[in-house]
């Protein structure tokens, strides 16, 4: 039972970074545009300069 | 005369030597017109930023200060076929959107603590049925209260607050048992694990605040969305004026930065964006946005003219004049307000559900304690069951009920084209059984139709639409449109107030007043129509006329029918002339109308209806509908509407259909059906749940088993409110 020592504060900790690492996107405004993310994780991603012509 | 565009009361600093414009833009709705604009945006040299937010449909640009004009993104956004139009953040909308961020912030800490304490609470769970020993429990017991205690104390501060601001002001809301329950909760369990109790309650507590937190949220963030819907709605009308900056020289600036002395220019076709009075010029203007009238009015120097009026022929200046100065406006903002301060306070269903809830679930809990102790049960025993009570009825399912259902109901509305401004607009609209339209503008289309384009050969039709594409005038915009007319005629020539007129191979064309045209004797035949205006075309000595009129919308008819089927009444109530109401009447078979009503009328009407039970939704989009629209149960606007009328209006519509009036009807009708389908499984949930807990037989693992069974059936029961079904009639 002494593992617990070790696993206890482990997850703890590995929950914690979760935590600090949504507060860190929602401070970096990755949920102002929910509607746009959903697409946008499908979307090609083509570097802006080889905009193409009219299609 | 030179034009500038100026933009700089929109442009803010982004820190160093970068500028920031927010722009709402018309039309983006899918992800290939959010990759067609960044592409479009970015590929313009010194652009540092530009991001579409597709769900409040505006554009984020930011680029090296001083090397752009923003008037460029504009165009670019013009050339890549959408409509954008500068924006300025109201302070209103940043408060919502600050509270969204910090509730999100609660839920994140609050959902954190939920999943660790639940990881210690199932090896207490499983420990106390097996193996595991006094001070290992102790140990989990403690690290859950190290989790629980802290997190509860951040994420559970907007119940808190709430619950404080009500008990101050002597009242109570939902927030008040909401937050004795978890406080005694965590109080009991904190006790208890001091007393190396079995039981310890730090999950229940938090995940509780978790659940109330996603319901919370919800709610918030359609407020939010309303609100930059709002604001968009604002933005999109592009209220800018033609303003005098020196001599001769005029720029075109955003109306927000005009003041009352200002002078501003009036070409023919614009719609004025400001009040004020003509100081010079000669023109019609068309009021019917203002009055509901649809004649022209003659405005000459002296002549007050309001926000909305779309100038007609001639060049007009206009001085500013502060809002309360114009007697019009006077007289409707006193309406107004008198409406406003009338409309009672509607309950919502929500506060009508915690209102009953909270005396409820006290009253068992006490009764739960007297009741042990009574039954010779130790006070410790006694007050554990009681504050297990009041867990187990924690509203968990009771704060979803509602916010889920609007969320998604909201978005199915918003899919079919309709805007909410007011959060209890879906609740109220699902009650209406009475409808009032105004004709113009809301029946009727705002732009003009040409009527007769069938009896005019198709040539000098074309012709006609041609010719018409070198005049401002908006009945020659109308049949413009109406030939689908692309090429202007070369070396046309606009006589103002008459019409205009070209020479194609040595004949003469002229499109304009029928005296202009030589036409008066064929004008007879034409005017039987009485909202048409008349315009001449001729050809040489060939002579046609063209009645121009606004159409109804094309599907009013089946709309009518739709809303009669639906067992609602409907009449007109206009502030336009008899024949041409009763004319919209006979078309769309409503007997019910009156004509020639004034705004005090309409409320008049309005009350008349309230006495006798009815609950209205007024549907209007003029100036003069705004105190009515206050007035009613409900209210809705086209898009097209007056400034006024839009910002009081519960619901906003889009398009030329009237359609989303009736799907708008059926969607709140459906939500409120399943609101009130969620209050009742969250009330068979308790009355289940609760004599388990009287009994005192429940358990951590029984109170976080019921609490989320109930929280996620309500939740899925509200996804039904997406499926609404596009069929009117």
């Amino acid at each position: 039972m002494e593992i617990l020592v070790i696993l206890v504060p482990l997850a703890l900790m590995l929950g914690g970074a979760g935590l600090v690492a949504f507060l860190w996107s929602l401070r970096s405004g990755q949920y102002d545009d929910l509607d746009g993310a959903a697409w946008r994780a499908i979307a090609d991603d083509e570097p802006p300069q080889e905009a193409p012509a009219e299609r | 005369m030179h034009v500038t565009r100026d933009f700089s009361h929109f442009v803010r600093s982004a820190g160093e030597g970068i500028q920031h414009i927010d722009l709402a833009v018309e039309g983006v709705h899918c992800a290939g017109c959010m990759a067609k604009i960044e592409r479009g945006l970015s590929a313009i040299p010194d652009v540092t930023l530009a991001r579409v937010n597709l769900t409040d449909r505006r554009v984020a640009l930011e680029w090296k200060a001083g090397t752009l004009d923003p008037g460029r993104f504009i165009d670019r956004l013009e050339e890549l076929g959408y409509k954008a139009y500068p924006f300025e953040t109201e302070s209103a909308e940043e408060a919502e959107v600050a509270e969204s961020r910090f509730l999100l912030r609660c839920l994140g800490v609050a959902a954190f603590a939920t999943m660790n304490v639940m990881m210690l609470s199932i090896p207490v769970w499983s420990g106390n049925v097996s193996d595991m020993l006094p001070e290992q429990r102790d140990f989990f017991h403690w690290l859950s209260a190290l989790i629980a205690l802290p997190a509860a104390a951040y994420a559970g501060q907007p119940f808190f607050r709430s619950a404080w601001r009500a008990l101050s002001a002597k009242t109570t809301n939902m927030d008040v048992p909401i937050s004795i329950g978890v406080i005694l909760a965590l109080g009991m369990s904190v006790v208890e694990t001091i007393n190396h109790a079995e039981h310890a309650y730090f999950d229940a507590a938090i995940m509780l605040l978790t659940f109330l937190l996603v319901g919370r949220f919800l709610d918030q963030n359609m407020r939010r969305r309303t609100r930059a819907v709002a604001g968009n709605l604002a933005a999109l009308k592009a209220e800018t004026a033609a303003k005098f900056v020196g001599p001769g020289e005029i720029s075109q600036v955003p109306v927000a930065a005009i003041h009352p002395g200002d002078i501003v220019l009036l070409r023919p076709g614009e719609r004025c964006a400001v009040d004020g009075a003509v100081i010079e010029g000669r023109s019609e203007i068309d009021q019917s946005l203002i009055t509901g009238e649809t004649l022209y009015v003659t405005a000459e120097e002296g002549t007050p003219v309001y926000a909305g009026s779309m100038n007609i022929s001639g060049t007009l200046r206009v001085r500013v004049s502060a809002a309360s100065e114009a007697t019009l406006l006077a007289e409707i903002t006193r309406l107004l307000d008198n409406a406003l301060q009338a409309r009672s306070r509607y309950m919502r269903l929500a506060d009508r559900a915690s209102r009953l809830y909270a005396p409820v679930v006290h009253a068992t809990a006490l009764l739960t304690i007297l009741g042990w102790v009574i039954a010779g049960a130790s006070w410790h025993d006694a007050i554990v069951t009681g504050v297990a009570v009041l867990i187990i009825t924690c509203p968990c399912a009771l704060g979803l009920a509602i916010p889920t259902v609007q969320t998604i109901a909201s978005g199915a509305m918003f899919k079919s084209g309709v805007l909410l401004n007011s959060g209890d607009a879906i609740e109220r609209l699902a009650e209406a059984d009475h409808v009032i339209f105004d004709k113009t503008g809301t029946l009727t289309l705002p732009d003009l139709e040409v009527m007769n384009a069938a009896d005019i050969p198709a040539d000098i039709f074309e012709l006609a639409g041609r010719l018409a594409l070198s005049s401002h005038h908006p009945v020659a915009a109308a049949v413009a449109q109406a030939a689908d007319a692309k090429s202007p005629i070369v070396g046309a020539v606009e006589e103002p107030g008459q019409g205009v007129r070209a020479t194609v191979d040595g004949v003469e064309l002229r499109l304009g007043r029928p005296s202009y045209c030589g036409a008066e004797a064929l004008v007879g035949g034409a005017t039987l129509d009485p909202e048409a205006s008349v315009v001449a075309f001729s050809k040489g000595s060939e002579k046609f006329v063209l009645s121009v009129r606004q159409g109804l919308r094309p599907d009013a008819q089946a709309v009518v029918a739709a809303l009669k089927a639906r067992n609602i009444g409907i009449e007109i109530l206009s502030g336009d002339r008899e024949p041409a109401v009763k004319a919209a009447a006979h078309a769309l078979a409503i007997p019910e109308w009156r004509a020639g009503v004034t705004p005090a009328d309409k409320i008049a009407r309005i009350e008349e209806l309230k006495q006798r039970g009815a609950k209205v939704l007024m549907v209007g989009d003029g100036m003069n509908d705004a105190p009515s629209l206050a007035a009613a149960h409900v209210s809705m606007s086209p898009i097209s509407a007056a400034h006024l009328s839009q910002a009081t209006a519960d619901l906003v519509f889009l398009g030329r259909p009237l359609a989303p009036v009736v799907a708008a009807i059926d969607a709140s009708r459906k939500a409120l059906h399943l609101m009130r389908q969620n209050l009742w499984l969250a009330i068979g949930y308790n009355v289940l749940a609760v004599p388990v807990a009287i009994s005192g037989i429940v358990t951590p693992l029984i109170a976080a088993a019921a609490m989320s069974g109930s929280s996620i059936l309500v939740m899925l029961n509200s996804l039904r409110a997406r499926s609404t079904s596009r069929e009117i009639v």
